[in-house]
């Protein structure tokens, strides 16, 4: 599903972002990518919705080369990828409803079916009874899900997440998480930026780790960063998969 | 799960072996294609509504904004509809026009009322008179402190001179200069003079005035671009955070466009309507003394104002302009915004 091939990316002022970074992602997968503020998890997942490019090396997600792909054509590619963000990036001056409708109007899709896949992705993240309400008046934990049923509502094949635990507690985190594992479970694949180790610890899926830009392989709980070789060739292959 | 190759069609694969499902996959696409077109066409109503609900959120800005590219307008639409009186008075006066005939010298006067004669069933002629060189003389007389000096000429030197009345259907410029041709080959005719001099002039004047109107149109439908541009160009930065999550939920950039252009049309038309009105208030303000005027001239004429096409025609124009600015404005700030 997901391939990275030595991919760089050096921002115009900044330092490299990411070296030489390569691994492969299996359809169905539940992976986490981890790191220390600004080792490049955020980067990385830009890179994988084309809202960066990288410097050097070959992305390849859902078998199509990401460098082929031409600006105009960006926005075709976007609807196939979910998406939740940092700081969930959710219209405020909207209803519940309308932002998660947004993807679907987008795509073209019928009025009535609107309301009916808006609803099901509602329903899935719990917030059926919020519908007609705003963002403001939610909760962190809520708008962050309004933020996954968005992600969610067009059925994309891959789901990104970043930090969608963010500022969140604990138990409202792994409930979130759970989330993420239902849509696993039904063969989404996904992948999720967050430094929160231990609820990483607990959840027992693939690890990625990000430092200063090179990815090192390995889950939290079998040792601490550095104890792998940085994984920058696709020659050794990594088949862990799921741990369980 | 399908690979995604090739934009849009995630899933969509023609894995279909036998006929009967690739009949199926042909009726769904068919039935997909109405649907979309449908999507599309439910899309465009509902981003037409919004954009008029956003203009009534705002409304000082809006009736602002009006209110500018209708002043705008009005002034080179008021230019036009005093042009097209102008031609209306123009076609008036030029029916007073007159052709005069200077005949060679050794024609006779018999010869010269027999050519009026002959001249007057021309189908562009109304009427004919023949002045002979006597009255010619008499009148010059008259007319002048010549007369003195003309006593002593011991031979008239003036020509018999046949002044023809065009009709009123031929008393344009274009009709009177292929009849003066005509005339000018007659053998008996030594030279031909248009009398109308002072209708000439009048229009060459108009068509100053013409020009002048044309480049006040241009410079204040400009006007009305950069205003709008810079209106769009606001909306754009105030609706910047929701340009660049539609952008990264998978919205094209016409898909963003759609609601500025929407907003921009909605502009136009509003000022077109009010440059309409100040137009038509103006008008009717004018006609008052106008009509005073017209009858001390014991004239018929009557000031027209818009009529309906012509309204209709400054509605499509400012309707364009309106978006053309929005769409200007929106491809230079709006395709800059991406998400980061
Ligand atoms: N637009 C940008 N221009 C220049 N440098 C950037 C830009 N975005 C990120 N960087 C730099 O790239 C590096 C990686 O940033 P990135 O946002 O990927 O980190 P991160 O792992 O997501 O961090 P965090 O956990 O704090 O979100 C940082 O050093 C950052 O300063
Ligand atoms: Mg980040």
């Amino acid at each position: 599903m997901i391939l990275f091939d030595q991919v760089s990316k050096r921002y115009p002022q900044g330092h490299e972002a990411l070296r030489r970074v390569s691994f492969h992602i299996e359809r169905g997968d539940m992976v986490f990518l981890t790191g220390h503020s600004g080792a490049g998890k955020s980067t990385l997942l830009k890179l994988m919705m084309l809202m960066e490019r990288p410097s050097q090396g070959q992305i390849t997600v859902g078998g199509q080369n990401l460098n082929r792909i031409p600006s105009r054509q960006i926005p075709y590619f976007r609807r196939h990828v979910g998406v939740v963000f940092q700081n969930h990036q959710l219209l405020f001056d909207r209803s519940v409803f309308d932002n998660v409708a947004l993807p679907l109007e987008i795509a073209g899709v019928a009025p009535r079916e609107i309301g009916r896949r808006v609803r099901a992705a509602l329903d899935k993240v719990g917030l059926l009874r919020k519908e007609k309400m705003t963002p403001i008046q939610l909760s962190g934990g809520e708008q962050q899900r309004v933020g996954i049923a968005r992600a969610v509502v067009n059925k994309p094949p891959l789901l990104l997440a970043d930090e969608p635990t963010g500022n969140l507690d604990p138990e409202l985190s792994s409930d979130i998480m759970r989330l993420f594992e239902q849509f696993n479970q039904v063969g989404v694949t996904v992948m999720i930026a967050s430094h929160d180790l231990a609820l990483i610890a607990n959840l027992r899926h693939r690890v990625l780790r990000l430092h200063e830009g090179a990815m090192y392989e390995g889950s939290m709980y079998e040792g601490q960063l550095g104890s792998k070789p940085p994984v920058t060739s696709l020659k050794q292959p990594t088949n862990r998969g799921r741990s369980e | 799960m399908k690979d995604y190759k090739g934009g849009r069609g995630v899933g969509r694969g023609a894995s279909a072996p036998d006929e009967a499902s690739a009949v199926r996959e042909h009726g769904a696409q068919k039935s997909r294609q109405t649907n979309e077109v449908q999507s599309y066409l439910s899309h465009h109503r509902k981003v037409a509504q919004e954009s008029i609900q956003r203009l009534r959120q705002s409304p000082l800005i809006t009736l602002m904004t009006w209110a500018v590219i209708g002043i705008a307008l009005s002034l080179p639409t008021g230019f036009t509809v005093i042009l097209s009186n102008f031609d209306q008075l123009g076609a008036n006066w030029e029916s007073s026009a007159q052709v005069s005939l200077f005949l060679k010298h050794e024609i006779s006067e018999a010869d010269a009322r027999a050519l009026a004669q002959t001249l007057k069933r021309h189908p562009m002629v109304a009427d004919v008179a023949v002045i002979t060189r006597e009255q010619a003389l008499a009148d010059l007389k008259k007319q002048s402190d010549l007369g003195d000096v003309l006593g002593y000429l011991d031979s008239n030197p003036l020509p018999h001179v046949v002044v023809l009345t065009p009709t009123p259907a031929s008393a344009n410029s274009r009709s009177m200069a292929s009849l003066r041709q005509s005339l000018e080959n007659l053998n008996e005719v030594d030279r031909v003079q248009l009398d109308m001099l002072w209708v000439e002039r009048l229009f060459a004047m108009i068509s100053v005035i013409e020009r002048g109107a044309w480049t006040l149109s241009l410079l204040f439908g400009l006007a009305v671009l950069l205003v709008i541009g810079n209106t769009t160009r606001l909306a754009i930065e105030n609706r910047r955070e929701e340009i660049v999550v539609v952008k990264l939920v998978g919205g094209t950039n016409a898909f963003v466009r759609r609601p500025f252009l929407y907003t921009g049309l909605w502009y136009g038309l509003g000022g077109g309507l009010v440059a309409a009105l100040l137009v038509t208030v103006t008008l009717f303000w004018l006609s008052g003394p106008i009509d005073v005027l017209a009858q001390s001239y014991e004239s018929g004429f009557r000031l027209s104002g818009l009529t309906f096409g012509s309204t209709l025609l400054l509605l499509s124009v400012s309707m364009l302009l309106g978006w053309l600015g929005a769409w200007l404005a929106v491809r230079r700030h709006l395709d800059a915004i991406e998400p980061t």
